[in-house]
């Protein structure tokens, strides 16, 4: 993503930042908690956490050079999952605002940040249409057994 | 306050006045003497010829009949200096005293005046007349009536001593007074009118130097700092221009009496040369009258300034007499008064007809009537502006209501001495203010009504306190000792010092303010010597938290611990060099790279080299770093070790080396480049530039550092020492003694945790919330969040457990968690006595007993909760609208 800045930039950027480590199971931040930054991993892998304490559910992992939380800067909103380290993690903790403004003055930034969401998307898609697939083979068994009783879609609207 | 200046000063200091006037009197023969003998001297004794002459019944030679005169001169020279001297110190005595007791009049005043006064009169204001104003007017309190007295009593005695050797030239010397008394005067009213205008305009002038302090963030938020300045411009111009109108005034008369003055020699030189000449006036007399004429000067000069003094006095006074004169002032009683025994304010609250206008007549409260039992809890309902507030503090006896009444049981509030409302009603709004002083003083601040338990005073102590105790009585200031203990340990419901302690930590729990004090406690420095027993518990909780930290490597990776054998990468090399607290200014960490003995301590530790190419490193990442940020970018002040006006000159340098290597630099340069590095943070700002060897040569920099350092220098540093207490860090710091790593997170939390548990686990938590208890609050309490000011401002009111809590917005900054908690806390505190809560949420009434709405001024509903509440109710269909 960062690879088009020029080297000062980015350079700057990684000054700038905080790198911070966590251990294995530490929480990076909640999900609901108020956003200040993004996070780029510098070395091990995180956990994509939702639900609630106690029901948490694994949703995915990212690893190297991956970029997160950066959906909460750009909607300004809380944190839609919880992240944990997955063994010891290494992360560049990206303010906010240096982060939208390396965005916003970098077109090339922007592009890469773009294309890495354009995959979360596709990947989440993916995923979606699996767990729908999933959803209506249930249904169909459902179906044989109460003909008269549908039963409800999650998130899938009327087909 | 007596309307003149004269009545004033005649009815504050008659006896004195008259003491001084006697005085100046009874000093005006020996000054007669003064005069004469020199006449005699040159005349009898150095002129005369029948000699040996008899006196006393002893008889003298000439030259020893001119000693004795001499003798009796240089005596009669000391009486005078010595009524000279007394007089002045009396005067100046008389003065300083009516000083101080106008100004503590004024003072007094000031704590009577009517709340909405201080939204007519500024602080500014207020401040310059009681201390600047009044200065002058010190002065001249001493010199009311004793100054022209003297003045005029010489001038006299010297015309009369002319008048005795030459009626003529006793003529010619004030020949030509009356055209001076005739015109400066007249002058003089001008300038008059011009000084008045000056006060006025100096008045307006710090009014608005404290308004663009209080509103600094709307100039720069405004971008209005040209207007601001032109403001200001503008107001010293005009001062500027009275002055200057007042110099011109002011020395045309000079310039007229010195004129006229200079007219009376030339009348004595031609007429007294005349009479010598033809042989009316002996030589000797013509010399005592120029020498008399010589000393006339003098006193008219002074009655001329006095009559100035006095214009400028009297104009000043009168000025103030105005300013401090609000209508609807307290009375003095309702301040001074001190029922025994207190009542209390128990029983049904009942306002009636209560209307409170403001200014211009908008009335903030319009006929408001309402009734509760007064120990029960009490909402009050309605938008800002509905007159809620109003109501509050007329309930708090705070604002006195423009017309209606209020009764509480049997007595009705109006009537009530501030002894009364000022200890059975508590109330607290969003601005709880705290005053200078520690935590402990501002909880207390509402249990200090008089002096109870007076100070010991012993030896020259007691001498001295006597003394200001005896003064000031004579100024007509309060004698209750201001280093008295004050506390009244029965108001707050407890025995002792140690019961009041117990009560304000309960206080504090109920606030949820505990852990803050205990935070400030962590974060304050302790005195060794004077608690050394403290001190060590704290050594003691160092080196079980260093156990702990052995026990638990998750947690000793969060903390570096100092090591004066390891250089500390979560330090900066200032820091790691220094390896201690600097003390004072001479190691400011900050500019620890330019001192002196630093530097030779680099050159004997053969690091200077070595820093200055890290400088020069250093110095090249931040031009490739920084060179295309803008110069006003916050990166600069946040992030960058060099300024953005400093980056050319720093591109320069690290472009001169690169071409031709650090040789080639002068002092300066290198100076700036060794200064560089001491701000590294390995850990933090990973540039990797303080290698392996750097940090040994540090590490022995550092050795080198504490082994040759002076003994003047000696007191700048308390070094980080395992074994010692540092007075010089804080207590948390003490017990910590290393530094939390860089990078990780939850190292802040964790480690309080675990100095928590430690603390805790050696019974220390105590001491060190009465450290906390002892931690200033700075100015305004600006050491305080806006939370935690309110928190202090609830637990002082708890503490003086009022019949009456009144609370207006004064949970209104704290989070609302904290705000729930509270106010249960306060509604356990105040069962079975009244509480008053201005509320925000609709929702919320229904906590309390009675709700009273409000709206544009009005009560619109009222009764109890369960009554309103009730299915289809106002707070049902209020809270439904909500």
């Amino acid at each position: 993503m960062f690879s088009k800045l020029d080297s000062a930039k980015l350079k700057l950027l990684a000054f700038a930042s905080d790198y911070l480590t966590f251990d294995d199971g530490e929480v990076l931040f909640f999900e609901g908690e108020e956003a200040d930054s993004a996070y780029l991993i510098d070395e091990g892998e995180v956990l994509i956490c939702a639900g609630d304490a106690g029901h948490e559910m694994v949703v995915g992992t990212l690893g190297r050079h991956e970029l997160f939380g950066e959906m909460a800067i750009f909607r300004n909103s809380p944190r839609v999952a919880t992240i944990r380290a997955k063994g010891a993690v290494k992360v560049i903790q990206i303010e906010g605002d240096m982060f939208l403004r390396m965005v916003t003055e970098n077109p090339d930034t922007a592009l890469g940040v773009m294309q890495m969401l354009s995959d979360k998307i596709a990947r989440t898609t993916e995923r979606f249409e699996a767990v729908e697939e999933q959803v209506r083979s249930l249904q169909s068994i459902s179906d044989a057994a109460h003909p008269c009783a549908p039963m409800p879609v999650p998130g899938g609207g009327e087909r | 306050m007596e309307p003149t200046l004269f009545r004033y000063i005649f009815a504050h200091s008659k006896a004195k006045q008259l003491i001084l006037l006697g005085a100046t009197l009874f000093s005006f023969p020996f000054l007669y003497m003064t005069l004469d003998l020199p006449k005699t001297i040159i005349n009898e004794a150095i002129g005369g010829t029948d000699f040996p002459r008899e006196v006393f019944g002893t008889s003298f030679e000439q030259v020893e009949f001119l000693l004795l005169l001499c003798m009796g001169f240089i005596c009669l020279v000391f009486v005078n200096g010595g009524f000279k001297f007394w007089i002045n110190v009396f005067k100046g005595q008389l003065g300083e005293r009516m000083l101080r007791r106008l100004r503590y009049e004024l003072f007094g005043r000031v704590l009577r005046f009517p709340l909405p006064h201080f939204r007519r009169i500024s602080q500014g204001e207020i401040i310059a007349m009681i201390t600047v104003e009044g200065e002058p007017l010190g002065g001249f309190f001493g010199d009311a009536f004793a100054g022209p007295a003297f003045q005029g009593g010489t001038l006299l005695t010297i015309l009369i001593f002319m008048f005795v050797q030459d009626p003529i030239l006793g003529l010619a010397a004030v020949a030509l007074y009356p055209a001076q008394m005739y015109i400066i005067p007249k002058l003089q009213r001008r300038v008059n009118a011009l000084a008045k205008q000056r006060v006025q305009a100096v008045r307006k002038l710090s009014e608005r130097i404290g308004e663009t302090v209080s509103g600094i963030q709307e100039i720069h938020s405004n971008d209005t700092s040209e207007l601001e300045l032109a403001d200001f411009s503008s107001r010293v111009g005009l001062i500027f221009h009275i002055r200057y109108q007042i110099y011109r005034k002011k020395f045309f008369i000079k310039f007229l009496n010195n004129f006229l003055g200079q007219l009376t020699p030339f009348l004595f030189y031609s007429i007294g040369g005349y009479l010598v000449i033809a042989g009316d006036l002996t030589f000797g007399a013509l010399v005592a009258i120029l020498a008399a004429y010589k000393d006339l000067s003098g006193p008219w000069k002074e009655l001329l300034r006095y009559y100035q003094t006095k214009e400028d006095a009297r104009i000043k006074y009168e000025q103030l007499v105005e300013q401090f004169q609000p209508a609807d002032m307290m009375d003095t009683e309702l301040q001074r008064d001190e029922p025994d025994p207190l009542p209390q304010l128990r029983g049904s609250v009942i306002a009636t007809n209560l209307v409170l206008e403001e200014e211009g007549g908008f009335k903030m409260v319009d006929g408001a009537n309402l009734s509760f039992d007064g120990g029960h809890r009490m909402a009050i309902i309605g938008a800002g502006g509905a007159g809620r507030s109003g109501v509050a503090k007329i309930l708090a006896r705070l604002l006195a209501p423009t017309s209606g009444t209020v009764r509480i049981g049997d007595l009705n509030l109006a009537s009530q001495p501030e002894a009364v409302t000022g200890r059975r009603i508590a109330y607290v709004d969003e601005n709880a203010f705290l005053f200078s002083g520690t935590v402990a003083e501002n909880l207390y601040y509402g249990l200090k009504h008089r002096p109870l338990r007076a100070a010991d005073y012993t030896g020259n102590d007691k001498k001295d306190h006597e003394w200001f105790v005896d003064e000031a009585a004579a100024s007509g200031n309060t004698v209750s000792d201001i280093k008295a203990d004050w506390i009244d340990l029965d108001a707050a419901g407890v025995a002792d010092a140690e019961g009041l302690t117990q009560r304000t930590l309960e206080v504090l729990r109920t606030v949820d303010l505990e852990d803050g004090v205990y935070r400030f406690g962590l974060n304050s420095p302790l005195d060794p010597v004077a608690r050394p027993d403290l001190a060590g518990q704290i050594l003691e909780a160092r080196a079980v938290l260093r156990d702990r930290f052995e026990g638990d490597p998750a947690l000793s990776k969060l903390v570096e611990p100092f090591d004066a054998d390891r250089y500390n990468v979560n330090m900066t090399m200032a820091e790691n060099l220094l390896f201690g607290t600097p003390i004072g200014d001479a190691f400011d960490l900050d500019n620890l790279g330019d001192n002196e003995y630093v530097r030779s301590i680099l050159d004997k530790a053969s690091l200077t080299n070595g820093i200055l190419e890290t400088g020069v490193k250093l110095a090249s990442i931040m031009v490739e770093l920084f060179q295309d940020v803008p110069a006003d970018h916050e990166y600069f002040e946040r992030f960058s070790f060099i300024s953005a006006e400093q980056l050319p000159e720093f591109q320069q340098i690290v472009r001169r080396v690169d071409a031709s290597g650090v040789e080639e630099l002068n002092a300066e340069e290198r100076s700036m480049l060794l200064s560089l590095p001491f701000r590294l943070i390995p850990a933090r700002h990973r540039l990797g530039l303080i290698d392996d060897d750097m940090q040994d040569k540090l590490l022995n920099a550092r050795r080198l550092f504490a082994e040759e350092l002076p003994p003047g220098l000696r007191p700048s540093v308390a070094f980080f020492d395992a074994g010692e207490y540092n007075a010089a860090a804080s207590v948390q710091d003490n017990i910590l003694f290393g530094r939390l790593v860089y990078g990780r997170r939850q190292a802040e939390k964790n480690v309080g945790e675990a100095i928590e548990e430690v603390v805790n686990s050696l019974k220390l938590r105590r001491a060190i919330l009465d450290l906390g208890l002892e931690a200033p609050v700075g100015i305004g309490g600006g050491r305080l969040t806006t939370g935690q000011r309110q928190q202090l401002g609830i637990a002082r009111s708890l503490l003086k457990r009022p019949d009456i809590l009144v609370l207006d917005g004064a949970t209104a900054a704290m989070a609302p968690s904290v705000q729930d908690f509270i106010m249960k806390g306060i509604f356990e505190e105040m069962k079975g006595r009244g509480l008053i809560w201005v509320l925000n949420q609709i929702d919320q009434a229904r906590l309390f007993d009675y709700a009273v709405v409000m709206e544009s001024g009005k009560v619109l509903e009222q009764g109890s909760v369960s009554d309103l509440g009730r299915p289809g109710g106002w707070l049902e269909r209020a809270t439904a609208a909500e």
